[in-house]
């Protein structure tokens, strides 16, 4: 029996063999020196313009559409006040009385909140227009023929049978070469050698990553690139942003120390260029976490500061609220906004929904990440405006220049209840209108 | 993941909500949409939690009072038909209704239905008669702290007694439906739901 197989054994692993070394020529040629020098082929944007004409065949494949963009008319170019409403809805009279249609105001505006309502569609990831051949992004579309079918399977197989394991390895490498290397450079005596190469390091792993997740990445301002002893805010839709800036700059990271893989990571870096970490019991007290972030931004030979803001991941469709604790440090803020496309596939993170590892499952799964970063010109507080005031202009640039809605309220209503204070103001609102102001009160 | 929403929803569903309330095809499959991103446990039916859990609903002084009209009594589930029935009070009313021949009566989203809605609102034990206390209740959810007892309560006397004709210091439905007969309720209690 043995003599049989004996010479089909050898062709086998003589095949493997080839097809390994091959496999990995290509992706050193390909993809790890490019990152390493920071060049590129240019061969994703020739993918992403493939995928392009992909996508506008699925389109005319579809029989029918369905456009989610509203469900209500919300009357947004006529948004009256409480007291204009309603005084509106009382045939115009000023007089300060209760009227039993005051209700209608209340009643239409609890249901239209009901029906379609600015907060909650933030925290799952935004619906297409048309599908772009994931499952995972398949809502409405019926009627699917055989050929769209055909697609979609051709699809899974190049992502999951050939690209998916390409990146795996590129994300294993790219991991791999920044815990081995930053903790070499570790090694080096503080000084400007050990900064340079710190830098150098840092970048050509994060650029490994980004091919280990096919994004393609459009930088539009970079002389506004941040600089030494400012900190960089962006909007922020999934982890990947870090990695998404971090190819293209070097930046201090700041975030809280982790166990596991990723505390590995921490530990590693710190040792090649200080970022800050904060421990677990540390991240409540915010006189320190500000009191290191100013001893960090005042030293000038450290890198910028990259902060996320909102706290928390929202879905690219809005900007909300902005954390003042960054803002009360002041020091010049490089504002960046960054916008996916989500055609291509959606980084929006649903923490709720998914864990890390299924979530990078469905990054590196996808067919590519588009976005475009756009580097904001900086920005410092102004005379008599205050750390509040001044996070909120901060934000309507980034909201502006991304075009993305900006919105007042906290992205902690992802998981917590909105505050109590906002019911009251509304009541104090109405209360207004039925006794007036204290000036006309009449007394019944 | 899992299948989507609307894959869910039959056909036969559909028709059958058409018919009653009078929404649209295309309509009904957004608002299933929208039922099913709200409804957190999955399970085919809101509670109470759900709708708390929209932050602009949370601060209405009245949202407990609109929330509670999406269930009936007694229940702590709605499903999707209830909710439909529920927000088919305030399709607006168009000339020509679609759903003139309802052999149930009048369309849901008729003026005194939408009227009705309202009424419910202030009528906190659904026995159809608005008390001044139940007024009260009501006018302080909508003041909070910001008013004195006896200023509200002087507001509440003196509209008990602008609407009550027959003297019981009650408003019945019928008063009630007196008082706004001048008001645009049409108007008032519509949404401009998109096709």
């Amino acid at each position: 029996m043995e003599s049989y197989l004996f010479p089909f054994d050898s062709l086998i692993c003589m095949l493997l063999g080839i097809s390994f070394t091959v496999w990995f020529t290509l992706l050193l040629v390909f993809i790890i020196v490019p990152a390493i020098f920071g060049v590129s082929f240019g061969i994703r944007r020739l993918y992403m313009k493939s995928l392009i004409k992909l996508f506008e065949v699925s389109e005319l494949m579809l029989s029918f559409v369905n456009h989610f963009d509203k469900i209500i008319e919300k009357n947004w170019f006529k948004l009256m006040s409480l007291e204009q409403e309603i005084q509106e809805m009382r045939r115009g009279s000023a007089e300060p009385e209760f009227d039993m249609s005051d209700i209608f105001y209340f009643c239409r505006r609890g249901v239209e909140s009901i029906v379609d309502d600015e907060v909650t569609k933030r925290f799952t990831a935004e619906e297409l227009e048309s599908w772009n051949l994931l499952t995972r992004s398949n809502y409405n579309f019926h009627h699917i023929s055989t050929r769209l079918t055909a697609l979609w399977g051709m699809g899974v197989l190049i992502r999951y049978g050939f690209l998916l394991p390409l990146r795996v390895t590129l994300a294993f490498t790219g991991v791999g070469l920044l815990v081995v290397l930053t903790s070499i450079v570790g090694l080096f005596p503080n000084g400007r050698m050990k900064n340079y190469l710190s830098d150098k390091v840092h970048l050509m792993c994060y650029r490994i990553c980004i091919r280990a997740l096919t994004a393609i990445i459009t930088y539009h301002d970079s002389e506004n690139k941040p600089k030494n002893g400012g900190i960089c805010v962006a909007n922020h839709t999934s982890p990947i942003d870090v990695i998404i800036l971090a190819s293209d700059g070097c930046y201090a990271m700041v975030g809280q120390v982790h166990g596991g893989l990723m505390g590995v990571i921490q530990r590693a870096m710190v040792k090649a260029c200080p970022h800050i970490w904060f421990e677990r019991s540390e991240v409540k007290d915010r006189h320190l976490v500000a009191k290191r972030l100013s001893d960090h931004v005042a030293d000038e030979s450290k890198l910028p500061i990259l902060i996320f803001p909102e706290g928390t991941c929202i879905n690219n469709t809005s900007v909300m609220m902005f954390k003042k604790g960054s803002f009360e440090i002041g020091c010049t803020v490089y504002p960046v906004a960054i916008k996916y496309d989500p055609r291509f596939g959606d980084a929006f993170w649903n923490s709720s929904k998914f864990g890390m590892v299924n979530y990078l499952l469905h990054m590196m799964s996808s067919w590519a990440i588009v976005c475009s970063v756009w580097y904001l010109p900086p920005m410092s507080r102004m005379e008599g405006e205050d750390a509040v005031q001044f996070a909120n202009r901060v934000k309507a640039a980034i909201a502006r220049k991304g075009g993305l809605a900006d919105l007042l309220w906290d992205g902690g209503l992802k998981r917590g209840k909105v505050k109590e204070v906002f019911k009251e103001e509304q009541q104090k609102l109405y209360s207004k209108v039925l006794v007036g102001s204290s000036e006309d009160r009449s007394r019944s | 993941m899992g299948s989507r929403a609307s894959s869910l929803l039959r056909e036969e569903d559909i028709e059958e909500i058409k018919k009653e309330t009078g929404f649209s095809h295309s309509q009904i499959t957004r608002l299933y949409s929208r039922f099913h991103s709200l409804d957190k446990g999955e399970n085919g039916a809101l509670s109470r939690e759900d709708f708390q859990r929209i932050p602009e609903l949370a601060i209405n002084p009245l949202g407990d009072r609109i929330i509670n009209a999406f269930f009936p009594e007694g229940e702590d589930q709605v499903n999707f038909r209830g909710f439909m029935r529920t927000l088919a009070h305030f399709r607006p009313v168009e000339d020509n209704e679609k759903n003139k021949d309802l052999t149930s009566g009048e369309p849901l989203n008729s003026r005194t239905n939408k009227l009705h809605f309202a009424f419910q609102l202030y009528d906190l034990d659904r026995d159809d008669k608005i008390s001044r206390d139940e007024l009260l209740q009501v006018l302080r959810m909508m003041v909070g702290v910001n008013i004195s007892d006896e200023q509200l309560g002087s507001i509440a006397d003196r509209t008990i007694q602008e609407a009550d004709t027959n003297g019981d210091m009650c408003i019945s439905f019928s008063e009630f439906t007196k008082v706004l007969e001048k008001v645009d309720v049409e108007q008032k209690m519509s949404i401009r739901f998109l096709h």
